[in-house]
């Protein structure tokens, strides 16, 4: 089973972000690391590979710069090798033509299962995974809590509002999961130091047979027009005990819909 | 475009590291931050070693991660000098454990052991299904390991040791120990199984530092090995003092781990306590000491980056490992001493981790090697006159 894993190198979110004051879009020009939501994507495929005999994990990522950082982790954690999709014409790719390179790179893995997070924690759009999915014309079963195959189909705890659904599906497929669907786990030593010899194929847009013009800033159909600053925390509200604290407690928990 | 000063590494040292030393960073750092940072404090109090850790960290893969073979990572120096600085961070006691772990027991058996001393505790302990200790330093003889008194005699084709070992960092849970005897071919090492008639570990208790660590008294009465129980590869002082130059460079390296806990605990304190109506942080007098850490931080990490470019490179000289272990200790105590100062009275509490480190860089600024004999090796090697020979 070919496990294709969507993965996303982003700016360390421990370090202070910037903007770039004309595009408005992040700048990743410092060091970039995989993304926390895709960690349990890499987790997920590897113990789903690991179940299914002849198995291997592949990584596919796009970048502007050769940046490669963030697939070493996912290839220190186990993942067989990785697909770097690099082009100085992909800087200010919207969401629609992230997906078109991901979904032309990830047909050459000939994949049987598409692993993607629900969303980046640094774009947040959370559109990719589906839009992969129509373009390789697969099913997508989106929002996994649980998943589980045989190799041949695959059968998902879908997280919904009131609980969760089970869906059971055929391979190929592109599945989404959630954050903390799985405990990632560390990449050993002996996994940084086997990482070294794995392959990286970096391919360009040329090698994909991808036009320039479809993607970068040219191709994007969305444009970020204006960036404000998200409104403060105001101060929370102070309930002082007089007897009735607890009724005034759920009352305010059952007012923000949590009881 | 300029770039601005991140006070999470004021040197923007990160450019020196590549992607393997950014992830050591990254897996070493999280490793402390799920597993020590929780309950650190709860075991300085009460003394106790996270035992339950020591698997973790096999599977990690950080036991003995720079040797190459027999279940080791085979990572460089830097890598290796980095974990170190990630654990000590979290607390002395976890760098400790595996500095003599790695650096000294599976060091001493990878190096002068016989293949079947290789093969039967090396994957063992890089797993962290065996732990190893390393009994050189006795009650009489400390700086001067010369005067060991622990003997190994011949009897037929055995060994048989007597003696007493002091300070042995994790001796009473240790499955082999490496003791350092005087025999009549000179200074030899042993592999002792633990289990071994005669063998005793004494842990020592009311300990004011490195509460976390194990540390023991080993007592070898009539202690019988098999011929093939010594370390076949080497004879004389050499044999012990190059397993301290790999600890020593851990600990030039680990150091750092505690320093910048303190550092970044002072600036964060600083930042939020108020006194005269703005935080302290805004007092020259605060800033000159947080500055002054700053400073020696990234001098220090200078050193044990050129420290870690000569050992890869196959160029490090003991007296270069010394610069480094005296400079980088000695500066990490001033740099805890002027972090607990800014704390004030808050300084002194388990809640916060200074004085933590502060009571546990008392100890490594002693063991493998104190800071008169670190300057005395570097005296003699600049002046070519050695001052305690």
């Amino acid at each position: 089973m070919n496990v294709v894993v969507c993965v996303k190198q982003i700016p360390d979110p421990a370090a202070p972000a910037s903007l770039d004051p004309t595009t408005h879009t992040l700048d990743r020009s410092g060091k970039l690391i995989l993304d926390d939501s895709d960690s349990y994507g890499v987790e997920m495929a590897l113990q789903l590979a690991a179940n299914v005999e002849g198995s291997e994990v592949t990584v596919v990522s796009m970048a502007p710069n050769s940046e490669t950082s963030g697939l070493r982790t996912a290839l220190a954690m186990g993942a067989a090798k990785a697909i770097l999709v690099s082009d100085g014409a992909l800087a200010g790719t919207d969401a629609l033509g992230t997906a078109k390179v991901l979904a032309a790179a990830i047909r050459r893995a000939e994949p049987d299962l598409v692993i993607a997070a629900t969303e980046s924690t640094d774009g947040y759009t959370g559109t990719v995974p589906v839009q992969v999915a129509e373009l390789l014309g697969l099913p997508s079963v989106t929002f996994a809590k649980a998943v589980a195959t045989d190799g041949s189909s695959v059968k998902v705890e879908r997280q919904t509002e009131a609980g969760y659904d089970d869906v059971e599906c055929s391979l190929p497929a592109v599945v989404t999961v959630t954050a903390g669907v799985v405990e990632p786990r560390y990449p050993s030593f002996k996994g940084i130091m086997a990482a070294k010899s794995k392959p990286v194929d970096t391919l360009s847009l040329a090698d994909l047979g991808i036009d320039p013009s479809e993607v970068g800033f040219t191709g994007a159909r969305q444009e970020i027009t204006d960036v404000s600053a998200a409104e403060s925390r105001s101060a929370g509200e102070i309930v002082v005990d007089e007897g009735d604290g607890a009724q005034r407690i759920v009352a305010f928990l059952e007012q923000i819909k949590v009881v | 475009m300029r770039t601005r000063l991140d006070p999470q590494d004021p040197l923007a040292l990160s450019s020196l590291l590549d992607a393997d030393d950014l992830l050591t960073i990254q897996t070493v750092r999280r490793f402390v931050h799920e597993h020590v940072e929780p309950n650190i404090d709860r075991w300085y109090e009460h003394a106790e070693f996270p035992r339950h850790l020591v698997k973790p960290l096999g599977e990690l893969g950080v036991l003995g991660m720079h040797l190459q073979g027999y279940g080791c990572a085979g990572a460089s120096a830097r890598m290796y000098g980095l974990a170190c600085r990630e654990l000590e961070a979290g607390d002395s006691a976890l760098r400790s454990f595996v500095s003599v772990q790695g650096s000294l027991a599976m060091f001493a058996i990878w190096k002068f052991g016989s293949d079947e001393q290789r093969l039967r505790w090396l994957p063992a302990m890089a797993q962290g299904d065996a732990v190893g200790c390393f009994g050189l330093t006795e009650p009489d003889a400390g700086s001067d390991p010369s005067g060991m008194r622990t003997s190994a005699r011949r009897k037929g084709s055995d060994w048989v040791l007597d003696g007493t070992k002091l300070w042995i960092t994790n001796g009473s849970i240790a499955d082999v120990a490496i003791v350092w005897a005087r025999t009549e071919e000179g200074i030899r090492g042993f592999v002792v199984p633990t289990g071994t008639p005669g063998f005793e570990a004494i842990e020592i208790r009311r300990k004011l530092s490195l509460r976390a660590s194990v540390t023991a008294e080993l007592v070898l009465r009539d202690c019988v090995l098999p011929a093939d129980a010594v370390l076949p590869e080497v004879r004389g002082l050499r044999g012990p003092l190059s397993c301290l130059d790999e600890a020593r460079f851990g600990i030039a390296w680990g150091a750092l781990g505690a320093a910048r806990s303190c550092f970044e605990a002072a600036l964060r304190y600083a930042g939020e306590r108020e006194q005269f109506g703005r935080p302290i942080a805004g007092f020259q007098l605060t800033q000159s000491k947080l500055v002054e850490m700053a400073v020696e931080l990234g001098k220090g990490e200078l050193l044990a980056w050129q420290l870690a470019q000569l050992k890869d490179n196959g160029n490090l000289s003991p007296e270069h490992v010394s610069i480094g272990k005296l400079s980088n200790v000695r500066q990490a105590l001033a740099i805890a001493r002027s972090a607990r100062s800014i704390l004030g009275a808050n300084g002194i509490s388990l809640e916060l981790p200074v004085m933590r480190h502060m009571t546990n860089l008392e100890s490594v600024a002693t063991y493998e090697g104190t800071e008169e004999i670190h300057t005395l090796a570097i005296g003699a090697a600049l002046t070519g006159q050695p001052a305690f020979r």
